[in-house]
């Protein structure tokens, strides 16, 4: 079985759960959605998932599938209260995200009279200032990763900071997957920094489709990113998404 | 002869009479779930306005903004889920046509109406900070704490409201109200930060009814929270009201399109299903439903 891009995102998406312990791990999204049920069932079998509505799922079911076992009862209230908790780990969806890792889901242009209105911040103020947040890009594009963001809904680090330790304490901004690569933001000064490029990825073809400057550690070339075990291809393939849902996310280059 | 307390039964048109221009009203459920529509459709075809709107929005802020009611909007999110951008309300903003918009944090809004059902002025709470939540509005002050750790926190103003509307799935006359769905959302806390909350449901039950076949916990909402209870059978249409049915994609997706289309397809679909009462509404809906079944 080969891996496909879209398993590699998935595995990348899977790593950034692996040492979570037992949180409540929340994806926005068809792959964020996929990585963490391979995490729950590979990495981290500690991990807590829900359906995305109102319920912890005892047992990873396939995308879009109804889980069998109940554990647990998630209404959006106890969501709110779980984010305060802290033991929470979201992959939120990323309009604009940019170098200092903020992240804009609210509206493109002038906020008082957008050029394109989007969401609504939804939970992003909150999530990036009480628990570990992460961002899934499927499409890495230099619209999506800007130099500054034109509203910022998710707080990162440097932005934190400024605000004081009740915003900077849990302020816990871990991974940026895209489709073309993996980042955090412990580069010089609260930066974007390069982890691994996925297979068939060049750094040229990371920065050229990145709107801002890229940290790349210079002690050497960039790993590539991980191929997804034998295991996790089959649970993939045969027991979470055998429709192929994720390959309309992330097609095969 | 004993007493027993009163009957609040009103009917859609009965409590959007007793609405005043200007007033802050509060809408229950969440996104495209368990709205009060048949009250939103109600104010959408009134001479209401200058409305301040406190809702985590659906298709309730599409309708009420495209139809002009809203001078100010109090939102962390509008969407239909399955259609993620509302267009209605994405037109309006891009348009310019809302006067006032406070665009906060899912989850300080509820910090807000907590605040205001406790009587608060405020509460504190980490969300917002560094974010331009706070930078967009900037009376949202923040508060310092008065401990050793000395942190700096957000002091979510009380989204005081006039008027709360809510739909549950079942209530009695006297406004004690149960949710069957999955999801209490934050009714209850829309009617406590509310002068006046208004219920309406999917069926009026005797008292003994809400227990029947739903635990106690379930009875999410006291009649001292109600002025007044409304029975609108599918009146949460086209959103969900879980486990009375669930949300109408087919109509969600012609609302879509007519909101996103060219004006005169919107005027053929507020002509086609907003311009009557309730009932004409239903029957609309009821047309449309056999339309795409025979397709």
């Amino acid at each position: 079985m080969t891996a496909s891009r879209a398993d590699v995102c998935a595995a990348a998406i899977a790593d950034a759960f692996a040492d979570d312990g037992e949180i409540f791990a929340s994806p926005m999204g068809l792959l964020p959605m996929l990585g963490v049920r391979l995490c729950r069932l590979t990495q981290n079998p500690d991990l807590v998932i829900s359906d995305g509505e109102s319920v912890f799922l005892a047992n990873p079911p396939p995308l879009f599938a109804k889980g069998d076992v109940v554990e647990g009862w998630i209404p959006f209230r106890r969501v709110f209260d779980v984010v305060a908790y802290g033991k929470r780990h979201v992959m939120m969806g990323a309009t604009q995200v940019d170098k200092h890792g903020n992240q804009n889901i609210s509206a493109i242009g002038d906020f008082a009279r957008p050029e394109r209105q989007l969401l609504g911040s939804r939970g992003a103020p909150g999530n990036t200032v009480n628990n570990r947040t992460s961002y899934w890009v499927p499409r890495h594009s230099p619209r999506v990763f800007v130099q500054k963001v034109d509203v910022v809904s998710g707080v990162g680090p440097r932005l934190a900071k400024a605000a004081g330790r009740g915003a900077s304490r849990y302020n816990d901004i871990h991974r940026i997957v895209s489709d073309l690569a993996v980042f955090d933001v412990l580069g010089p000064g609260d930066t974007l920094r390069l982890l691994s490029v996925h297979p068939g990825v060049t750094l040229d073809e990371v920065r050229e489709a990145s709107g801002c400057d890229i940290h790349v550690d210079p002690d050497g070339a960039i790993p590539e990113s991980r191929l997804p075990t034998a295991e996790e291809l089959v649970l993939i393939n045969e027991v979470l998404d055998p429709k192929g849902l994720r390959f309309k996310e992330v097609p095969n280059p | 002869m004993t007493k027993g307390p009163r009957d609040k039964r009103m009917t859609v048109d009965e409590v959007v009479a007793t609405l005043e221009d200007g007033i802050t009203l509060g809408i229950g459920g969440w996104g495209p779930r368990r709205k009060p529509m048949a009250l939103v459709r109600a104010i959408f075809r009134s001479d209401l306005k200058d409305l301040t709107l406190v809702s985590w929005g659906g298709a309730d802020v599409g309708l009420l903004v495209r139809a002009g009611k809203v001078k100010k909007l109090v939102y962390a999110f509008v969407s239909l889920d399955s259609v993620p951008l509302e267009p209605n309300f994405q037109k309006a903003r891009q348009e310019g046509t809302i006067p006032e918009v406070v665009e906060l944090d899912e989850g300080m809004f509820q910090t807000g109406l907590r605040a205001a059902a406790q009587r608060l002025p405020f509460l504190p709470m980490r969300a917002g900070l560094g974010s331009d939540v706070l930078v967009n509005n900037p009376w949202i002050k923040t508060v310092t704490s008065p401990y050793e750790d000395g942190q700096t926190l957000v002091a979510v103003p009380a989204l005081k409201l006039d008027v709360a509307l809510v739909h549950l799935n079942r209530a009695d006359q006297h406004g004690n109200a149960t949710y069957l769905g999955p999801d209490p959302y934050f009714d209850d806390l829309f009617c406590m930060a509310a002068e006046r909350a208004y219920v309406s449901c999917e069926e009026v039950v005797d008292t003994a009814g809400l227990t029947v076949d739903a635990p106690v916990q379930r009875l999410l909402i006291s009649r001292m929270m109600v002025d007044g209870v409304v029975e609108t059978p599918n009146g949460a249409h086209f959103t969900t009201c879980t486990p009375d049915y669930e949300r109408d994609e087919k109509f969600q997706r012609a609302y879509a399109a007519a909101a996103g289309g060219t004006d005169e397809e919107w005027t053929a679909f507020a002509d086609r299903f907003l311009s009557g009462d309730e009932a004409a509404y239903q029957a609309a809906v009821a047309d449309f439903a056999d339309e795409e079944a025979a397709t």
